[in-house]
């Protein structure tokens, strides 16, 4: 397949991975963050961790937008549900996530008109099929699928879709990078950027971490050859001493980002002044909301929203992981009370979350040595 | 597609009361019977082939219907019944759309129920089935889907012996769906089973894996895009009967890698057999549709559903000749050793990926769920 088996070719990874080997210095240690949740999935199920030098710790970053999501926020939004008259829309990756009184796939088995869209553009579709019930849209993500929501908001208004509205949970990277890095008990070497938000934003937000933390940033694919490229990019700028931004992923990435999609976000969402995040608290300018101009497809306007904090369950160190401080086998209920199939947070729960990758492709297999092959 | 897991049931000896050891009885000493099955409702998982699909087999139907049993959980029941020796299994065909490209429920309801005798070792002589209409079908959909059982029965020398209609009301059910059980007649020489396998034994792959699954995510029309691609429904006796007749002592397991995809169906095989299972990522057939739908969605192709296909097992010293028998035979051409069984890592599923790096392979966690980016 075009634009994936390049970047898939044994040769040319062997060649990545043995420049890391040059480059590393034997003697460091090298904490280096991948921000997005979709490295974090690649690099499990390319087994990647396998072909790196061991002084190189790829910590996981708060990119998952299903993880960071508040569980009060479920529960909000799984309440206005409960009218019979609403149909409840989502990406899949919310259906497992647990609010606190069960996942939208739990209240679907309970009776509730709960659907899985693959965009926002569907669950419109679905208000023009079911003109007589109330579509709600379960908007999550970073700037990555924010475009999306904003264009069907601008749609449902064009076209005067009255029984459509939208329930708003997108947030904005930036901030959280920075959260991280006001955290004081992380040290990180540099950063592997997000790709798919970087394809919205560009590059250029994350200047100001090469400028005033001296960290390095490479926003990268997805592949492994983009991954293994990436880490060999921030090597040679760590080695140089430098820290700036650079960008891995130019095949898809511009510089200065998508402005017809920045247009639009622009035109429907406006900041928060703060919003909760699973894990990290409130952070100031994190979140998006819907603008005054489509009160009528906000969801959070049209409906009683009980405003429900839900605090995890006291043993769960989700937040502790999803700031890199511990490895998610070392939180106190991974394994045990909570696996893919019982999440009790929400890392567990999307594929992209850092506990679920690394259950799924890496906990199993260091229980186990390594396999014996025995032909 | 299947719904449940079906229950292996041992083998009755001896011609009196046959049946007798069929019957539902406590435990011999009357000790309580050991539910596990604790989750509070049933939810779309439990029929998704996967993890909660086998909790529910193994901690409800199976210590209540058959208690006692320590058997593996198979796609058949081999009996012996007064001397005669026959394999009896049954599915369900819940199917959205009714027709999709390469298929019909109406054929998988003869097929998917004659691929499980086949893959339990057995030839498909007869079977019976169950329809259950919904208000308002149209008769031509009806009738289009008997005419499409019906082709599917000569192909594969198959007789229906009887059958039961149920009407329920509009909007009870997705059109139709349709129940088959099916009876055969067990393959001289093949004996499967998990716990015969062995470290070294290598897996066989009939085919690419995937096709299944995806064209019907495709044909529900929920995604803005197309593929060339259509279901790979059909009987895969043929290919059985080809291997049964090449190397028939050397098979020692098989499996249709039907809901839950080839992960399911492998990590079975490793949990039955107390062994581990490597497999060779690159070895994989996959056409590159699938692969393509699977990387858009965010979906591991060995979750994803097959219908037409079959794994192996066989015994290291057959492996070339089973899979030249395979490629031989009309539908086989693709057909490539996949993998091997090894000591470690026990009970579990490991992939090797091309450069080296591995991981591991679970079960499906109920349906497979496509991802937002």
């Amino acid at each position: 397949m075009q634009y994936v088996d390049e970047f898939r070719d044994p040769d040319l990874i062997t060649k990545a991975s043995n420049e890391i080997r040059r480059l590393a210095d034997p003697a460091r240690h090298y904490r280096i963050m991948e921000v997005c949740g979709g490295h974090t999935h690649a690099i499990y199920r390319f087994g990647l961790k396998d072909i790196l030098p061991s002084n190189i710790e790829l910590i996981h970053g708060p990119g998952c937008p299903v993880c960071v999501l508040p569980m009060g926020r479920i529960d909000d939004g799984l309440s206005i549900a409960q009218d019979p008259n609403v149909i409840f829309a989502a990406f899949g990756d919310m259906m497992r996530v647990p609010g606190a009184h069960g996942s939208p796939l739990e209240h679907k088995a309970r009776g509730t008109d709960v659907r899985i869209v693959y965009s926002p553009a569907d669950a419109l579709e679905l208000a023009r099929k079911y003109p007589k019930k109330e579509v709600i849209f379960f908007a999550i993500g970073f700037e990555t699928t924010a475009p999306s929501t904003a264009l069907t908001l601008m749609a449902a208004k064009a076209q005067g879709i009255g029984n459509f509205s939208v329930f708003c949970n997108h947030v904005t990277i930036v901030p959280a990078i920075r959260a991280i890095l006001d955290s004081p008990d992380m040290r990180l070497d540099g950063f592997i950027g997000p790709g798919h938000v970087s394809t919205v934003i560009g590059c250029r937000p994350y200047e100001w971490i090469a400028r005033n933390e001296g960290k390095p940033v490479v926003t990268s694919g997805f592949e492994p050859l983009d991954l293994l490229q990436s880490i060999v990019m921030l090597l040679r700028q760590l080695q140089a001493g430098e820290a700036k931004v650079e960008n891995q992923y130019k095949r898809v990435v511009p510089w200065e980002g998508n402005s017809a999609a920045l247009k639009a976000m622009a035109e429907v969402f406006e900041l928060r002044p703060y919003f909760e995040w699973r894990g990290l608290g409130f952070i100031s300018q994190s979140a998006l909301r819907i603008h005054e101009k489509y009160a009528a497809w906000d969801s959070e306007r049209r409906y009683v929203v009980p405003e429900t904090r839900v605090t995890d369950p006291k043993a769960a160190q989700c937040g502790e992981v999803l700031k890199g401080v511990l490895k998610p086998a070392q939180c106190k209920l991974f394994g045990k009370e909570c696996t893919p199939e019982h999440p009790i947070g929400a890392l567990m729960v999307s594929s992209e979350g850092s506990c679920a990758a690394y259950y799924n492709y890496e906990y199993r297999k260091s229980m186990v040595a390594r396999v014996s092959s025995v032909a | 597609m299947r719904s449940i897991l079906q229950l292996r049931v041992p083998q009755i000896d001896g011609g009196e009361s046959q049946l007798s050891g069929l019957n539902v009885e406590p435990s011999a000493e009357g000790s309580p019977v050991a539910i596990r099955f604790r989750d509070p409702q049933i939810e779309m998982a439990h029929g998704a082939g996967g993890k909660a699909s086998r909790r529910l087999v193994e901690g409800l139907f199976a210590p209540l219907l058959y208690p006692g049993s320590q058997e593996p959980l198979n796609d058949a029941a081999h009996l012996d019944i007064g001397g005669a020796r026959i394999a009896f299994t049954t599915d369900s065909f819940v199917v959205k759309p009714l027709r999709f490209p390469g298929g019909s429920i109406g054929e998988l309801a003869v097929n998917g129920t004659m691929n499980d005798l086949a893959v339990s070792g057995a030839q498909g002589r007869a079977m019976v089935v169950t329809f259950v209409l919904e208000e308002g079908l149209a008769a031509a959909v009806l009738e289009a889907e008997v005419r499409a059982m019906s082709e599917a029965l000569k192909r594969a020398g198959v007789v229906m012996t009887g059958g039961d209609t149920k009407v329920v009301e509009r909007g009870k059910a997705d059109g139709m769906y349709i129940t088959t059980a099916g009876i055969g007649t067990p393959l001289n020489g093949v004996k499967v089973d998990a716990r015969s396998v062995r470290p070294g034994d290598r897996i066989l792959l009939s085919g690419p894996i995937g096709d299944h699954g995806i064209t019907i995510l495709l044909a529900r029309g929920e995604l803005d895009f197309e593929a060339d691609l259509s279901s790979d429904t059909r009987s895969v006796f043929p290919l059985v009967e080809a291997l049964a007749m090449e190397c028939g002592p050397g098979i020692r397991w098989m499996r249709d890698p039907t809901r839950g995809g080839v992960a399911t169906a492998l990590n079975e095989l490793a949990r039955d057999s107390g062994l581990g299972i490597e497999l060779f990522e690159e070895e994989i057939p996959m056409h590159d549709a699938v692969r393509g739908a699977c990387e858009l969605l965010g979906l591991d192709p060995l979750h994803i559903a097959n219908e037409g296909q079959f794994l192996a097992v066989v015994s290291p010293e057959y492996a070339d000749m089973a899979v030249s028998a395979l490629q031989q035979t009309a539908g086989g051409e693709e057909s490539r050793i996949v993998g091997q069984v090894c000591i470690e890592p026990a009970n579990a599923v490991l992939v090797t990926t091309r450069y080296g790096g591995s991981r591991i392979v679970d079960m499906l966690v109920g349906d497979p769920l496509p991802r937002i980016c």
